[in-house]
C-alpha cells in the first residue's frame, strides 16, 4: 500500500511541477492545485497509513491514527484553497490589466 | 535601575530636543539629559573606585541567552565619563557652532541617540545587547555625519562610514555568537573568565578574526582607515565627538575589553600589533600632507588609534595601562583640537592651512589653546600626551615575539612620533605664525566665550594631567586598567619625571626630528603629491563598491530576467538538487525496517484513477474545461484516500473544499481564455518534463523512505487528554479548537486576510466574458436553468440544517467549524449559481466582511475571556447539561471558538466567490433567467408569494 501511495504522491508532484512551468496562468493554477493536494497528502502520510483507526475516542478502540498531522492538514487544506483563490484572482486581474494570460505579461502576437 | 538609566536616558530622551523651536532650549534640553545621565554615572563612582562592579540585570529572551544587563567596570566608567563629559562640552559648543538655518533640534536628537548608544556599548554586560548598541552607533553616526544632507560629500562620507563599520559589526556579531557558543554564555562576566577554554577551542582563530574585523573597522585601522577622513564632512562638533571620545574609540574599547579573553596568543599579537603599527605610521605620514585642518586631525586620530591598537597588541600589563591612559589623553586633546579647528573655520571661513597664516594677533586665546593641544598631540613634556607617549615608547622597547626583527616596532614608533611632531608644528605654526593672511572670507577674531569654554576646559585638563598626573587622572586610569588586567595590574605611579632613560631619549629624538622634518617639508611634499595620485582609499572603495554593484546587476539580470517560468525553473531545480544531496550522500538504505502493508484491489483501483487523473490533467491542459474535470477526479480520490486511511475529518474537509475550488476555477475560466495555445518549443517541454519526473521521483522516494521507518509521535498526549482535558472525543477537532487553538486563530486570520486581498484585487475591476467560445459558438441562452433554480431553493434550509448538525457534532464526531463553514458556503454559492447574482444578492443580504469580522472577534474573544479569568489565553472549559426532551448534552467554550472559525470560513469563502461572480454581472447580450424572473415577478404577484415562501 505504501508503494501505491508514494507513487500517487510522486505523480501528483511531477504533474504539478510540469504544469507550474507552463507559460499561461491557468495551467499554473492547475499545477498549484495539484501540488497542493500532493503536499497535503504528504503531510498526512507523516502520520503513517492506518486502516479503520479514526481518531474518535471510544471504549472499543485501543489504537488510533496520529491525530496531529490530521489537524495540521485540515487547516492546510482550507488555507490552500484561500491561496488558490488568491492566485486565480491575481491571474484574472493580470488578464484585465495586460490583456493577456501569459505569466510574463507577454502580449499576444497579432494574427497574421 | 539607575544603572540602566545611564544609557537609556539619552536614548529615550533623544526626541525631546526636537520638540523645541528655540535654539537655546534645544541645547539646554540635550544638556539636561546628558547631565542627568552623568549624575547617575557619578553616583556609581564610590563603588567603582572601591573596586566593585555594580551590575543591573533583567531577563530578556532567556532561551537565547539574551539578558538586559548593564555593568559599570572601572574601564566602562572611564569610558562613560569621557562619553558624557565630552558630550556635555560638545552640546555647549554646538549651540554656537551650528548655524541658525540648520535644524538644531534634529542635531541634538541625533547626538543624544549616539551618546546613548555609545554608553550602551561601554556599559553592556551582555555581548548581544552590546551588539545592539554597537549597530546603533553605526546608524546614529551615519545620521550625524550626513547631517548636512544637501551636501554630496556628507552623504558619501556617511554612507562609507555606515558600510565599513556596519560590515565590520556584522563580522563582529558572528564572532560574538561563536564566542558565546564556546563559552556557553553571552554574559561578559562569564566570557572574560573563560580565557583557557576560548584559546583551546578550534574556533578561536575564526572568532578572533571576526571580532577584530569589527573593532578594526570601527577604529579605522589599516586597511579600513579611509572612511574616517571622509567622515570629516560632518559638522565639526560631530567630528570632535566621534573622533575623540566615542565612535572610533569604540573599536579600541572592544580590543581592550577582549584582551583578558582573546589576548595573549601569538595570533593576537601579530594581527593586532602589526595592524596598529602600520596604521600608526601610515596615518602619521598622511597627516603631514593634509592642508585641511580637519583632514590633518583626522589622520592624526587614525594614527593615535593605531598607537593604542599597537599597545593592546603588545598586551603586557604596562602596555594595557599605557593604552588606557592614552585613550583618556587622546580624547581630551583631540576633542579640544577639533573644536579649535572648528572655531578657526567658523571665524575665518576656511580650514585650509595654505590660506591661513599669522592669526595669533587676531585670535590670541585660540592660539594659546591650540598651542596646548598641539603640544599634547606631539608629546611635548608637561602636557598629557607626553606621559602616555613615553610609556608607549618604553613598551615598544620590550622584547616581543618578533625576536631579532623586534627593532621594527620601536623604529616605527619613533618615526611615527617624528611625523606627529612635524604635523603638530605644521598645524600650529601654519595657522598662527607668519604674516597675517589678507584674503580671508571673514575678518578673524576670537569667538564668544560660550564657544571657547569647551576647548578651554579640555586644554585645562591636558595641562593638569600633564603636570599632576597622579592626582588628576591617576585614580581613573588605575580603575580603568585594573578592570581589564585584574590581578595582573602593575604597581605603577604616574609621574612627569622618570629620570634620564632610553624612552626619554627617544622622545627628544622625535621632537628634534619632527622640527627638522617640518623645516624641510617642501622637498617631501613634492614626492608625496606624486605618490598620492595613485593611492587613495576613497577611490579604491568607490571602485570596489561600483564593481560589486555591477556584478550584482549582472547576477540579477541573469536570474531575474522578468520571466516567471525562469524563476520557477530555477527554484524547482535548486529544490531538486538540494533534495538529492541527502539521497546521494547517505549510506542508509532507501527503505526502512517497517514492513509495508498489503494492497487491496479497491485501493489499487482508486490509486490508478488518481494517477490517470493527474496525468490526464497534464495531457488535456490545453483544453481547459476538460482539464478541470480531470483535476477534480484527483481531488475526489485524495478525499477518498483520507477516508480510507482513518481521517474522516480530512475527507469531509477535502471534499467540500474540492467543490468550492472547482466552482472557483469554473468561474475564472468563464473570463479567461478557454484553451491554452502551444507556445513552448519541444525542447523546453522535454526539459520541463525531465525536471518534473525528477521532482516526482524524488518526492516519491522520500515518501517511501519515511513510510517504511519507525517513528515517535507526541500525539499520545492529545489522545490521552482529549476527553478529560478538552471534553471531546474527536481528537482532531479538539486539537484544532483547544490544544492548538492559537494556531487555528492564526490560520483563520490568514484566511480572512486572503479573503480581503481577493476582494481588494477585484474591487472596481470589471471584465466581460467573451460572447462566444473559442470556436465561435454562442453561450447557451438559458444561463440559469429553471429546474436547477427551483431545486436549490428548498435545498437551502435542508443544507443549512445539515451544516448545523455537522457543526454541533464536531467536538465528538467528524465535523466542526471548518467543515460546517465550507458546507454552508457551498450551499449559499449554489444559490448564486442557480439563480444568478442579481436575484440572489438582495435575498442573501448580509455583508460577508461583517460575518468574517464577527468570526474573528468571537474567536479572539473566547481567548481573551479565559485570559480575563486569569487562565492562559484560549484555555477552554466544558460542562454537561440536561435538558428535557433533548437529553444530556455538552457545552464547551471551545464551541464558541469553533463558531468563530465557522463564521470566518463562511465569510471569507463567500466574499471571494461573490466578488468573483459579480465581475461579470452586467453581462450584455445574454438574457439572464433572473432578469426574466424578476420581470415576471412584477407582473405575477401570485408567483412572488410562492417563491418567498420557499425561500423563507
Amino acid at each position: 500500500m505504501e508503494w501505491l501511495v508514494s507513487a500517487c504522491f510522486g505523480v501528483m508532484i511531477a504533474c504539478g511541477v510540469y504544469l507550474v512551468l507552463r507559460a499561461r496562468t491557468f495551467p499554473v493554477i492547475l499545477g498549484l492545485t495539484l501540488m497542493g493536494y500532493a503536499v497535503n497528502l504528504f503531510l498526512f502520510l507523516t502520520g503513517r497509513l492506518h486502516t479503520n483507526l479514526p481518531d474518535i475516542i471510544s471504549g472499543s478502540q485501543t489504537r488510533y491514527a496520529d491525530p496531529l498531522p490530521q489537524a495540521l492538514v485540515l487547516t492546510a487544506i482550507v488555507i490552500g484553497f484561500a491561496m488558490i483563490a488568491f492566485v486565480v484572482v491575481l491571474s484574472l486581474r493580470a488578464l484585465g490589466e495586460l490583456d493577456t494570460d501569459h505569466v510574463d505579461g507577454r502580449q499576444e502576437k497579432p494574427p497574421s | 535601575m539607575t544603572l540602566a538609566l545611564i544609557p537609556l536616558l539619552p536614548l529615550l530622551g533623544a526626541f525631546i530636543p526636537c520638540l523645541f523651536h528655540n535654539r537655546n532650549m534645544n541645547a539646554a534640553s540635550a544638556g539636561v539629559i546628558a547631565g542627568l545621565s552623568l549624575t547617575l554615572l557619578l553616583l556609581q563612582a564610590p563603588a567603582v573606585f572601591s573596586g566593585e562592579m555594580p551590575v543591573f540585570s533583567r531577563t530578556w529572551i532567556p532561551a537565547m541567552g539574551l539578558t538586559f544587563a548593564f555593568r559599570v567596570s572601572g574601564f566602562g566608567f572611564l569610558f562613560a565619563l569621557l562619553v558624557l563629559g565630552i558630550g556635555l562640552l560638545i552640546v555647549l559648543y554646538a549651540r554656537y557652532y551650528i548655524a541658525a538655518e540648520d535644524p538644531m533640534g534634529r542635531f541634538y536628537t541625533y547626538l543624544l541617540l549616539f551618546m546613548g548608544a555609545m554608553l550602551g556599548i561601554v556599559l553592556s554586560e551582555n555581548l548581544i545587547l552590546l551588539m545592539v548598541f554597537w549597530e546603533l552607533t553605526s546608524i546614529s553616526s551615519f545620521l550625524l555625519i550626513g547631517f548636512w544632507r544637501h551636501r554630496a560629500d556628507a552623504r558619501q562620507g556617511a554612507f562609507m562610514a555606515l558600510v565599513i563599520t556596519g560590515g565590520g559589526g556584522f563580522a563582529m556579531l558572528a564572532g560574538f555568537i561563536l564566542l558565546g557558543h564556546i563559552v556557553g554564555s553571552f554574559e561578559l562576566t562569564h566570557v572574560l573568565a573563560a580565557k583557557e577554554a576560548v584559546h583551546a577551542h578550534p574556533l578561536y582563530p575564526v572568532t578572533l578574526i571576526l571580532i577584530l574585523a569589527g573593532a578594526f573597522t570601527k577604529s579605522a585601522q589599516f586597511p579600513f582607515q579611509f572612511w574616517l577622513p571622509h567622515a570629516m564632512a560632518a559638522p565639526t562638533p560631530v567630528s570632535a565627538y566621534l573622533h575623540s571620545a566615542t565612535m572610533v574609540k569604540a573599536g579600541v574599547f572592544m580590543l581592550a575589553l577582549m584582551v583578558p579573553v582573546l589576548g595573549g596568543s601569538p595570533l593576537w599579537f601579530y594581527l593586532v600589533s602589526l595592524t596598529g603599527l602600520i596604521t600608526l605610521m601610515f596615518a602619521a605620514y598622511m597627516a603631514l600632507f593634509k592642508d585641511d585642518l580637519k583632514g590633518l586631525l583626522a589622520y592624526s586620530t587614525v594614527s593615535h588609534l593605531g598607537l593604542i591598537t599597537l599597545l593592546l597588541g603588545l598586551g603586557t600589563p604596562m602596555a594595557v595601562f599605557a593604552a588606557v591612559f592614552h585613550i583618556f589623553n587622546h580624547a581630551a586633546f583631540k576633542a579640544g583640537l577639533f573644536m579649535l579647528a572648528g572655531i578657526i573655520d567658523h571665524e575665518t571661513g576656511t580650514r585650509d592651512i595654505q590660506r591661513l597664516s599669522g592669526l595669533k594677533t587676531a585670535m590670541p586665546v585660540t592660539a594659546v589653546l591650540t598651542f596646548i593641544g598641539c603640544g599634547a598631540m606631539a608629546g611635548v613634556p608637561l602636557f598629557n600626551g607626553f606621559l602616555s607617549k613615553e610609556m608607549f615608547l618604553a613598551e615598544t622597547l620590550e622584547p616581543t615575539l618578533l625576536g631579532s626583527a623586534g627593532w621594527i616596532i620601536p623604529l616605527g614608533a619613533v618615526l611615527a612620533a617624528v611625523f606627529a611632531v612635524a604635523y603638530s608644528i605644521r598645524m600650529l605654526a601654519g595657522v598662527f605664525w607668519g604674516n597675517p593672511s589678507k584674503d580671508l572670507p571673514r575678518s578673524p577674531h576670537d569667538p564668544p566665550v560660550g564657544m571657547t569654554l569647551s576647548p578651554l576646559l579640555l586644554m585645562a585638563v591636558c595641562v593638569l594631567v600633564g603636570i599632576f598626573p597622579a592626582f588628576s587622572a591617576g585614580p581613573l586610569v588605575h580603575a580603568g586598567a585594573g578592570a581589564i588586567l585584574g590581578p595582573a595590574m602593575p604597581a605603577v605611579s604616574l609621574a612627569v619625571w622618570h629620570g634620564f632613560n632610553l624612552p626619554l631619549v627617544l622622545s627628544m629624538v622625535a621632537l628634534a626630528g619632527g622640527t627638522l622634518f617640518y623645516l624641510h617639508r617642501h622637498r617631501l611634499f613634492d614626492t608625496h603629491v606624486w605618490c598620492s595620485r595613485y593611492l587613495d582609499g576613497k577611490t579604491l572603495f568607490e571602485s570596489l563598491v561600483s564593481g560589486l554593484v555591477q556584478a550584482g546587476d549582472r547576477a540579477i539580470r541573469f536570474l531575474e530576467n522578468g520571466s516567471l517560468q525562469r524563476y520557477i525553473f530555477v527554484l524547482i531545480s535548486a529544490t531538486v538538487f538540494l533534495g538529492a544531496i541527502p539521497f546521494a550522500v547517505s549510506r542508509a538504505p532507501l527503505l526502512g525496517t517497517v514492513p509495508t502493508t498489503p494492497l487491496d484491489p479497491v485501493t489499487l483501483v482508486m490509486g490508478l484513477i488518481l494517477i490517470i487523473g493527474a496525468v490526464a490533467t497534464v495531457k488535456t491542459h490545453r483544453n481547459r474545461i476538460l482539464s478541470i474535470i480531470m483535476l477534480s477526479t484527483v481531488g475526489l480520490v485524495v478525499s477518498l484516500a483520507f477516508s480510507r486511511f482513518s481521517a474522516p475529518d480530512l475527507a469531509l474537509t477535502q471534499i467540500s473544499v474540492e467543490v468550492v475550488t472547482i466552482i472557483l476555477l469554473m468561474m475564472a475560466l468563464h473570463l479567461l481564455p478557454q484553451s491554452t495555445p502551444v507556445e513552448s518549443s519541444g525542447g523546453r517541454r522535454r526539459r520541463d518534463g525531465i525536471l518534473a519526473v525528477l521532482a516526482g521521483s524524488g518526492a516519491a522516494a522520500m515518501a517511501m523512505a519515511i513510510l517504511t521507518r519507525p517513528y515517535d509521535t507526541i500525539s499520545d498526549f492529545f489522545l490521552a487528554h482529549s476527553v478529560p482535558g478538552g471534553g471531546g472525543t474527536n481528537v482532531v477537532n479538539v486539537i484544532l479548537v483547544d490544544f492548538r487553538g492559537f494556531d487555528t486563530l492564526g490560520e483563520i486570520t490568514v484566511l480572512a486576510i486572503a479573503g480581503l486581498i481577493v476582494y481588494a484585487l477585484l474591487h472596481g475591476f470589471e471584465r466581460n466574458a467573451p460572447e462566444t467560445d473559442d470556436m465561435g459558438r454562442p453561450w447557451t441562452r438559458d444561463r440559469f436553468p429553471m429546474i436547477l433554480a427551483y431545486i436549490t431553493r428548498p435545498l437551502l434550509p435542508l443544507a443549512l440544517l445539515f451544516s448545523a448538525y455537522i457543526f454541533l457534532r464536531g467536538h465528538n464526531d467528524p465535523g466542526g467549524g471548518f467543515i460546517a463553514g465550507l458546507i454552508t458556503a457551498t450551499v449559499l454559492t449554489l444559490q448564486y449559481i442557480a439563480s444568478g447574482i442579481v436575484w440572489t444578492r438582495p435575498r442573501l443580504n448580509f455583508d460577508n466582511h461583517i460575518v468574517m469580522a464577527l468570526g474573528l472577534i468571537l474567536a479572539l474573544g473566547t481567548g481573551l475571556t479565559s485570559w480575563a479569568l486569569n487562565y492562559p489565553f484560549l484555555t477552554s472549559t466544558y460542562e454537561y447539561f440536561n435538558l428535557p426532551l433533548i437529553g444530556k448534552f455538552e457545552l464547551a467554550s471551545a464551541m464558541a471558538f469553533d463558531m468563530g472559525v465557522f463564521l470566518v470560513v463562511v465569510g471569507s469563502v463567500m466574499l471571494m466567490l461573490v466578488k468573483l461572480g459579480s465581475i461579470n454581472s452586467e453581462d450584455a447580450g445574454t438574457v439572464s433567467f433572473s432578469a426574466f424572473l424578476d420581470k415576471n415577478l412584477e407582473n405575477e404577484p401570485l408567483e412572488e408569494k410562492t417563491i418567498e415562501k420557499e425561500t423563507q
